[in-house]
């Protein structure tokens, strides 16, 4: 039956047999797809008298947000911090093959590195919206240079900087515009930091804390400035004191101003963090948690040498270390797998699951009115899983962007 | 009238969705000449949409040359509202089957004018020639459709103020705060409903028992507005046990003494598979 064109032309595609993620419950809904939105399908019935064009029969796989993930460094081969003449190629190369991995969305992420890359990289991508090319760019995650020595991990530590006058004035001068910046990571025991995250803050930009050695006070008193998000939790931290627990104080402190969620990054690869720490942390609050891959240019390829920034790394079957140390210089993890293994981990449920990965991560860049959600009205950027939270299709503004083989 | 008379609310249930199944089917709805059915809300006819869907799953019904003609929904109440009764006829019935949107009419209780929505109603349905099947429920208080205790007989569609009775019978539907619940509504009259050829009250239930025993074996009364149906050439009354509690030991005997005459309307069950 063909759809009313009163409001809109475009057509309409409704999925059937499925089980659809909506008000933190997987539900046996159909859902409803017109001009890349969620439509509401009682407003097309009885404002429209309207019903769908096409009908696709999900054979009973989960429907759930498409994944964002607002930290992964490359991938491919690829590595968004090495200055290049093309760097727009090396985002849609890595921005095309994540849609294997259930994400639509993502934040190319940079890694410390010297004013001259910022300065020529980030002119270059565009915040802009997917589609058959690649996942959506949401703008940039700058993890550094603004942080702790001690704690830089993988990080170069000739590239370190702090904020010396007003701060503000170190961040445009080492970053040159952030127009296209979603995130910075900084730590905020540096002086003069506490201006530069609310200027962040101001502009728009996600705060978040890490590569720190903050206790907890410091910690709270930048969430009251604007820090919204907290950097791969326990990694490139102070660890939990139960005098001062520091950073990771945040996901239970008293001190959040009303109204406001601080959100931390978890890369559940089984690696990165142990399972019986990722619990605490879900447990303590479940609300906050976001799942990062933190992918390094070698994730999707085989073992051995890859760059990093200006770091050599090595790969050891799941794990990739500083070549020569036991330092661990980012993961290979996939999206999907982080989302299993999280499952698996934590022994949450699955609608925890998926919304770890696309519901609170949208929420922490403030577009959940647009994104990680299947409400009507916003953007239809699914994926199909089967049972297991295996990928099976992966739509961008309803349309169908990646199939897996059967 | 038929008494017809199921152990519990289920089998209540599927006999009316049964008859109501054979009825289309028989009819053989096309473009040129639609099956027109009533239709109400509520606990009661759950069951029967539940069974109906079923039906059309399985392939046995469409609804495709089906009009349908809701008789009710509360005035001021937002469409969106849970509570709406366009909201409940999507979720219990239209989302899970394939009529036009286009023939599902329900009155707008967000219409500028009440009254010349009313009117309109009515002359929706006489462009449709008429409901071939009225499917009603009864209140607690012998209501059918919103014509409450003193609802003349002869009724059209209209605004009604609600009685204390249905506001306190539907205050569950608003978590129980009588302040939440409508006190209008705009419904099809008495009248309107006596005008179709056919018409299937749905009861069920102990709390319905006394508005069935004043329905069908005291007189005529705009008190208990389900009464006049008793002066409709071909009326059915769908009923589970407890819904005849109040009535005569004779009278319910009698009426079970004739299911086999009953069934033979719902067996065997008619598919649009067949034609």
């Amino acid at each position: 039956m063909p759809s009313n064109k009163s409001v809109s032309d475009a057509p309409i595609i409704q999925f059937t047999n499925c089980r659809i993620l909506r008000e933190h419950k997987l539900q046996r809904e159909d859902l409803w797809v017109r001009d890349g939105k969620i439509l509401d399908p009682e407003k097309l019935f009885f404002d429209e008298q309207g019903y769908a064009d096409r009908r696709l029969d999900c054979a009973g796989a989960i429907v759930a947000p498409g994944f964002i993930d607002v930290q992964i460094n490359g991938g491919y081969g690829v590595d968004f911090s090495q200055p290049c003449e093309d760097v727009s190629a090396g985002v849609s190369l890595v921005a095309k093959k994540i849609l294997e991995h259930g994400v639509t969305s993502f934040c190319p992420t940079l890694v410390t590195s010297p004013p001259a890359v910022y300065h020529q990289v980030l002119p270059q991508i565009n915040v802009h919206n997917g589609g058959p090319e690649g996942a959506g760019v949401l703008g940039f995650h700058l993890e550094g240079p603004f942080i702790s020595s001690e704690k830089r991990g993988a990080h170069p530590e000739r590239f370190l900087r702090t904020f010396r006058s007003g701060g503000t004035d170190d961040l445009m001068e080492t970053y040159g515009s952030l127009d296209n910046v979603a995130m910075v990571t900084l730590a905020p025991e540096l002086p003069h930091s506490q201006s530069v995250v609310s200027t962040l803050r101001q502009k728009g930009v996600t705060v978040s804390l890490g590569h720190s050695v903050a206790n907890l006070s410091q910690a709270e008193d930048a969430v009251r400035h604007g820090a919204s998000f907290i950097t791969h939790l326990f990694n490139a931290m102070l660890p939990f004191h139960h005098r001062d627990p520091g950073i990771v104080g945040l996901l239970t402190s008293d001190q959040i101003p009303a109204g406001r969620t601080v959100f931390y990054g978890m890369i559940a690869d089984g690696i990165h963090t142990n399972p019986a720490a990722l619990r605490i942390a879900h447990r303590a609050h479940p609300s906050g948690l976001v799942l990062v891959t933190d992918a390094i240019t070698a994730m999707g390829l085989p073992p051995g040498r890859h760059t990093l920034g200006q770091q050599v790394v090595q790969i050891q079957g799941l794990h990739a270390y500083v070549a020569g140390t036991k330092t661990l210089s980012g993961s290979i993890a996939t999206m999907d797998m982080c989302v299993r293994h999280f499952k698996q981990a934590a022994g949450c449920s699955v609608e925890d699951a998926l919304e770890a990965a696309a519901l609170h991560p949208a929420r922490l860049l403030g577009i959940s009115h647009r994104k990680g959600s299947l409400h009507y009205g916003a953007d239809a950027d699914l994926v199909l899983l089967d049972d297991g939270l295996r990928v099976r299709t992966t739509y961008i503004s309803g349309e169908e962007v990646w199939r897996a083989e059967l | 009238m038929r008494l017809v008379i199921l152990d519990d609310y289920e089998l209540a249930s599927e006999w009316a969705a049964k008859y109501i199944r054979n009825r289309i089917v028989e009819f053989k709805p096309s473009a040129d000449r639609y099956f027109t059915l009533g239709l109400p809300t509520g606990s009661t006819p759950y069951g029967c949409y539940q069974k109906l869907i079923e039906f059309h799953r399985s392939g046995d019904l469409s609804f495709k040359y089906v009009k349908t003609f809701n008789m009710d929904e509360y005035v001021g109440l937002p469409r969106a509202h849970p509570e709406s009764y366009h909201s409940y006829m999507w979720n219990n019935f239209f989302k899970h089957i394939d009529i036009d949107p286009a023939n599902a009419h329900i009155l707008d209780g967000n219409a500028e004018d009440l009254e010349a929505e009313c009117n309109a109603y009515e002359q929706k349905i006489a462009a449709a020639e008429g409901i071939e099947l009225f499917v009603g429920g009864i209140g607690p208080d012998g209501h059918i459709a919103f014509n409450e205790p003193g609802s003349s007989l002869v009724s059209r569609t209209r605004v009604k103020t609600l009685a204390k009775d249905t506001i306190v019978a539907n205050a569950r539907f608003f978590g129980n705060d009588l302040s939440k619940v409508p006190t209008m509504a705009l419904t099809v009259g008495v009248g309107t409903v006596m005008d179709a050829k056919e018409v299937m009250i749905l009861i069920t239930g102990a709390h319905k028992a006394f508005a069935l025993y004043k329905a069908i074996e005291e007189g005529v009364n705009h008190m208990w507005t389900v009464s006049a149906f008793q002066q409709h050439p071909h009326t059915i009354f769908v009923c589970d046990e407890d819904a005849t509690l109040e009535l005569r030991v004779k009278t319910v005997k009698y009426f079970k003494g004739l299911m086999h005459v009953h069934n033979q309307l719902v067996d065997p069950v008619l598919s649009m598979k067949d034609q």
